[in-house]
């Protein structure tokens, strides 16, 4: 069975990068438009790794970690974190927060698939 | 306006097509059989007003408004007042559509278009204006139409 | 398509709407809206256009948005407060934002001295010293700039092979399980060897990291010899679920750089004790003691006994941990099940001994999976049908539409389009169907007949509702106008406010692609023409800033667009003298306030003394006004000296049907649009006069009005129709013209569908379209102010003339 991945980001372009990617490497991908989303759609339909932007609407990728971390359903979930290299500050607070690893934007296909397997079996 | 029919007449390419071959008056005429879209008989037209006298109205085509140009007094052939024997070839020139009212239809032709000769020099302007080559047909002589010049000079200007 | 080019494709359908988003953030930023959300959604924007510019190595479109976003960030952090000013300039920047994006997608590049003064303007914004320290001194496009930010675009690449899957992977750990068991690593072969020490710490596996997995990404590196040390395992009753005892020494052979195996530990060595050496370096001498090094050790290097018997134990261990009551929380795997032989005779001296990895991570992931299980029931396994599988389903479909808050949903427009057309057939097959029935002489309260009259009633409900599909907001040409107005007052040296109203008046699709154009022309003229400069401004005693408002309203079934300024008001001694000037009309002419006012929409006016570039662009308000009545439209002007002035605009609410009042006049049946009609009435013969024993008007009232012959205007006829023998049917123009057109008869009101003549024809003077009768046959729509226009051209004062 494919592996499912949750993508969380507000914008589409890069959710269907993410999708593009991740559908071509075998994932099954499922999508959240922001944080409030992602917890929602994590809940109702689980995944086995969650991969979420920092800047969203309604609750930002933080919200998205603590939320995902305090769910003891979800507490072993991995996240990665999409960032850009000029966001340090935010790569910390999201390790801080509980992220398990990042993506650096701009990301190709081959990176995002390594992180991923770097976290999920 | 672009020419998109295939009916261009190329010297020395031998291309078969079909051709609806028609009468007005006493004389035959042809179109290339993809630039028809059906054929109905005469349903009287709505007249435009400032419309040269070929432009007998416009008719109601399932929803569409279709111009309709009597293609014998476009000739510059005598004409008569249409009646019900006569019939309207719904054809296709570029983007529009357009009924060509002519005396009947008589005949499908196969032809190459190696038989296809420049119209000569003894037909009148506006015969050589509208046909773009002539054939012999069983004895018969048949004028192939440039569909493109047959709506009035105004429209190709705007267009 | 390619789908590379699709989401490139998506990336600028979606840059549009951030563009706007972003414009009316910072639209409502301008009036003083500071809120941290308003800020924080502009920054998004800005944003994510930079992220997916990065994606596709949009450098010029990168490096604007980065400083952009930049300036952004200073407001979000309170370290740059809002004014008028910083609003103003931030707008700006969104205007060549857009700019960038535009050029982007068309393959051009927008002008560099624009782009560096729109950078020198936002870092205008931020004191220098704060500039520097963000990296935005300097003129913005110095390449270390670039470097800082880190944008070496990676582009996307679809032809890039997928990765491995990971199956591959376990194979190979596999395989380097089976290295000799018990036999210490030691450098043996001649291909280079890695040694790496790894000890978690509890954070790296409260992050949801793995063991098993990292040394799964390593065993793709190469070969690999993994040795366990357990030594730091306490006894049991001393064991928590959240800590970390374990640690691996892990030989890797094969041409793996050090940065591929830092790499493999990126998000975990903040979390863990690493140590990477060469095999057989110096550093190696203490290998086979590999936590030798590690200050926190107080177990010397060493691993457990009898390897062999561990997985015993550790089932062993599992079911007893399982037995009691659950911790609180699923501990992350590898923390767990610690691999325990005794919990007394962990020998801190043990000699290393393999571990089968493959099977750790087997035993690890169970054990996980039945715990989380155990805790909490919907665990991260994979969907299987359940009570919440419609719920799922749901979601997925929310997911894939974005947005799940509005109930919408979305349908290619050509689908709407051949509805409109079939409904609008089902009209005309509905009114033949009547007309018909009539004919066969059916009394009209006969079953049928109540039948037909039902059903015309659904007809037309369905029409209006089919018609209320393609209905759309006027938003979307209006949020256009407050770039245009910006840019137009910053070219003539004007300041001005744009006040927008009633931006969700709907209208049909037809109409709202052309509202554009003259909306445009509108607004540029107000601001070019209508506006004083600042310096006339403020000395006649107005405020600086002018304002301009944009409104759009529903009106007697029509929509209604006003441009109005506080401007200076029309000229009117000017403007007729202009006129007189330009033989428009008489020098003795008596002309109404009103009247002169729209002098301006006579072909050949120009007010500007110089035909800017600006309103004028080559284009009247002549133009602008015969594309408004090409669209069944009408546009006027009010104004008032040092007031300001007014233009109305009004549109039908669809091109797609028309209520028309249905006459005949030479044995035709034409169509006159219902919005253009006054009255109707009999002409009495005395109230007809010939004027110069030719052009006929008719006395309605007080005053004189054209008498157009509608069938001889259009050629059906020679000869005129006696007047009283028909009905005149007064009809209102542009401008206030009236004229009364001269018809046999009428038949009726009824809605019609507009057909154009154009698509198959050509247009012809005087007719608007054609529309198909009841009985099927086409009848046209009169263009009445063409009629009106080329009756009055014909006498151009007639009307004055005869006025008393």
């Amino acid at each position: 069975m494919n592996k499912t991945v949750l993508t969380i980001d507000d914008s589409r372009t890069m959710r269907e990068m993410l999708n593009m990617a991740l559908v071509q490497a075998g994932y099954r991908v499922i999508q959240a438009v922001d944080g409030v989303e992602g917890l929602e759609v994590l809940r109702a339909e689980g995944a086995d790794v969650v991969i979420t932007d920092i800047n969203m609407p309604r609750m930002d990728g933080f919200g998205v970690i603590e939320g995902v971390r305090a769910d003891p359903a979800h507490r072993a979930t991995p996240i990665l974190v999409l960032t850009t290299e000029s966001d340090a500050t935010k790569k910390e607070r999201a390790r801080a927060a509980g992220a398990t690893g990042w993506i650096v934007k701009p990301f190709n296909p081959t990176k995002l698939v390594d992180a991923i397997r770097r976290v999920a079996a | 306006m672009t020419d998109t029919m295939t009916d261009t007449v190329t010297p020395g390419v031998a291309q078969r097509r079909e051709l609806i071959a028609f009468r007005i008056g006493d004389q035959e005429f042809c179109v290339d059989i993809m630039s028809v879209r059906e054929i109905r008989g005469w349903a009287p037209a709505t007249p435009l007003p400032r419309t040269p006298s070929f432009v007998k109205g416009v008719i109601n085509l399932r929803g569409a408004v279709l111009p309709i140009i009597d293609l014998g007094a476009r000739l510059g052939l005598t004409t008569s007042e249409p009646t019900a024997r006569h019939v309207i070839m719904v054809v296709h020139i570029g983007e529009r559509t357009i009924g060509l009212l002519v005396d009947a239809v008589s005949d499908i032709i196969n032809m190459s278009d190696d038989l296809v000769q420049p119209t000569p020099d003894v037909a009148s302007d506006q015969v050589k204006t509208f046909v773009k080559g002539l054939f012999a047909l069983e004895g018969r002589m048949v004028s192939l139409i440039a569909l493109d010049r047959v709506l009035p000079e105004t429209e190709a200007e705007a267009a | 398509m390619d789908p590379f080019e699709s989401i490139k494709a998506t990336f600028f359908q979606e840059c549009d709407e951030l563009l706007t988003d972003m414009e009316s953030g910072l639209l409502a930023m301008e009036a003083g809206d500071d809120d941290s959300e308003t800020i924080n959604a502009v920054f998004r924007a800005v944003h994510s256009v930079k992220g997916g510019a990065g994606a596709f190595g949009l450098d010029e479109l990168i490096r604007f948005a980065h400083i952009f976003e930049t300036v952004l960030d200073e407001m979000r952090s309170d370290r740059l407060h809002l004014t008028d000013e910083v609003a103003k300039v931030l707008l700006r920047a969104s205007d060549v934002l857009a700019d960038h994006v535009a050029a982007a997608r068309s393959g051009g590049s927008v002008d560099e001295g624009r782009t560096l003064g729109m950078i020198a303007d936002l870092q205008g914004l931020i004191d220098q010293e704060r500039a520097a320290e963000l990296g935005l001194d300097g003129d913005g496009s110095d390449d270390g700039a670039d470097e800082d930010f880190g944008f070496v675009p990676i582009v996307l690449s679809l032809d890039e092979p997928a990765a491995d899957a990971p199956e591959v992977d376990v194979a190979a750990l596999m395989a380097a399980a089976t290295a000799p068991a018990g036999a210490p690593p030691q450098a043996t072969t001649a291909a280079p060897a890695w040694l790496v020490t790894f000890r978690p710490k509890a954070e790296m596996y409260a992050k949801a990291n793995e063991t098993g997995l990292v040394l799964r990404e390593l065993a793709r590196l190469g070969d690999v010899e993994v040795v366990v040390d357990t030594a730091a395992v306490p006894p049991l009753d001393q064991l928590s679920a959240e800590q970390a005892y374990l640690s691996w020494t892990i030989r890797l052979r094969g041409e793996a750089t050090e940065s591929d195996v830092r790499e493999v530990f990126e998000f975990v060595e903040d979390d863990c004790e690493l140590i990477i050496c060469r095999d057989g370096e110096p550093e190696a001498a203490s290998a086979e003691t590999p936590t030798v090094d590690d200050p926190e050790s107080d177990a010397p290097a060493s691993a457990v006994e009898a390897a062999a018997a561990a997985p015993l134990d550790l089932e062993a261990l599992l079911a007893r941990v399982q037995g009691e009551p659950a911790p609180e929380a699923a501990p992350p795997p590898a923390a767990m099940p610690q691999p325990v032989p005794e919990p007394a005779q962990a020998a801190p001296k043990a000699d290393p001994a393999n571990m089968d990895v493959a099977g750790l991570i087997a035993l690890a992931e169970q054990a996980s999976l039945d715990h989380v299980q155990a805790a909490a029931p919907p665990a991260k396994t994979e969907p299987k049908p359940d009570p919440k599988a419609d719920a799922r389903a749901e979601r997925t479909a929310a997911a894939a539409g974005a947005t799940a808050a509005t109930p919408t949903i979305r349908v290619d427009l050509d689908r709407v389009d051949r509805l409109i057309n079939a409904v609008g057939e089902l009209v005309i097959q509905q009114a033949m169907l009547s007309q018909r029935v009539f004919e066969s002489g059916l009394a009209r309260s006969s079953d049928v007949a109540l039948g037909l009259e039902d059903l015309e009633l659904l007809t037309r409900e369905i029409q209006d509702s089919v018609m209320a599909i393609r209905a759309q907001p006027v938003k979307s040409v209006f949020q256009r106008m407050p770039r245009l107005v910006r840019e137009v007052a910053d070219m003539v040296g004007k300041k001005v406010r744009l006040v927008m109203d009633g931006e969700n008046t709907e209208v049909d699709k037809t109409v709202i692609e052309r509202l554009s154009d003259p909306i445009t022309h509108m607004l540029r003229n107000a601001i070019d023409h209508g506006l004083e400069t600042p310096e006339e401004r403020e000395a006649g005693g107005k405020a600086i800033e002018g304002t301009v408002r944009l409104a759009a309203l529903h009106r007697g079934g029509r929509i209604v667009i006003e441009v109005q300024d506080d401007g200076r008001g029309i000229n009117r001694p000017r403007v007729r003298g202009i006129a007189v000037a330009k033989g428009l009309i008489a020098e003795d002419a008596v002309l109404s306030d009103d009247e002169i006012d729209n002098l301006i929409f006579l072909p050949g006016f120009s007010t500007a003394d110089v035909v800017s570039d600006i309103s004028g662009r080559g284009v009247g308000m002549d133009v602008v006004k015969r594309s408004i009545q090409a669209l069944g439209g009408r546009i006027s002007i009010t104004s008032e000296p040092s007031k300001g002035s007014k233009f109305s605009m009004s549109l039908p609410l669809t091109l797609a049907v028309l209520d028309g009042m249905v006459v005949s006049a030479a044995e035709q049946t034409l169509v006159a649009p219902l919005s253009n009609i006054v009255e109707s009435l009999t002409p009495r013969a005395e109230d007809v006069h010939l004027v110069g024993g030719r052009d006929a008007v008719i006395r309605i009232r007080d005053t004189f009005v054209p008498l157009i012959d509608v069938g001889m205007a259009l050629g059906f006829r020679d000869e005129p129709l006696p007047p009283a023998s028909g009905v005149a049917v007064l009809v209102e123009s542009e401008g206030g013209g009236k004229a009364a057109l001269l018809v046999e008869a009428i038949q009726g009101q009824r809605q019609v569908v507009i057909k154009s003549l154009e698509a198959n024809y050509q247009h012809i003077h005087g007719v608007a379209a054609a529309t198909i009768l009841g009985d099927g046959r086409v009848a046209l729509i009169l263009d009445v102010d063409a009629l009106v226009t080329t009756s009055r051209r014909k006498a151009p004062r007639i009307e004055k003339r005869m006025a008393v």
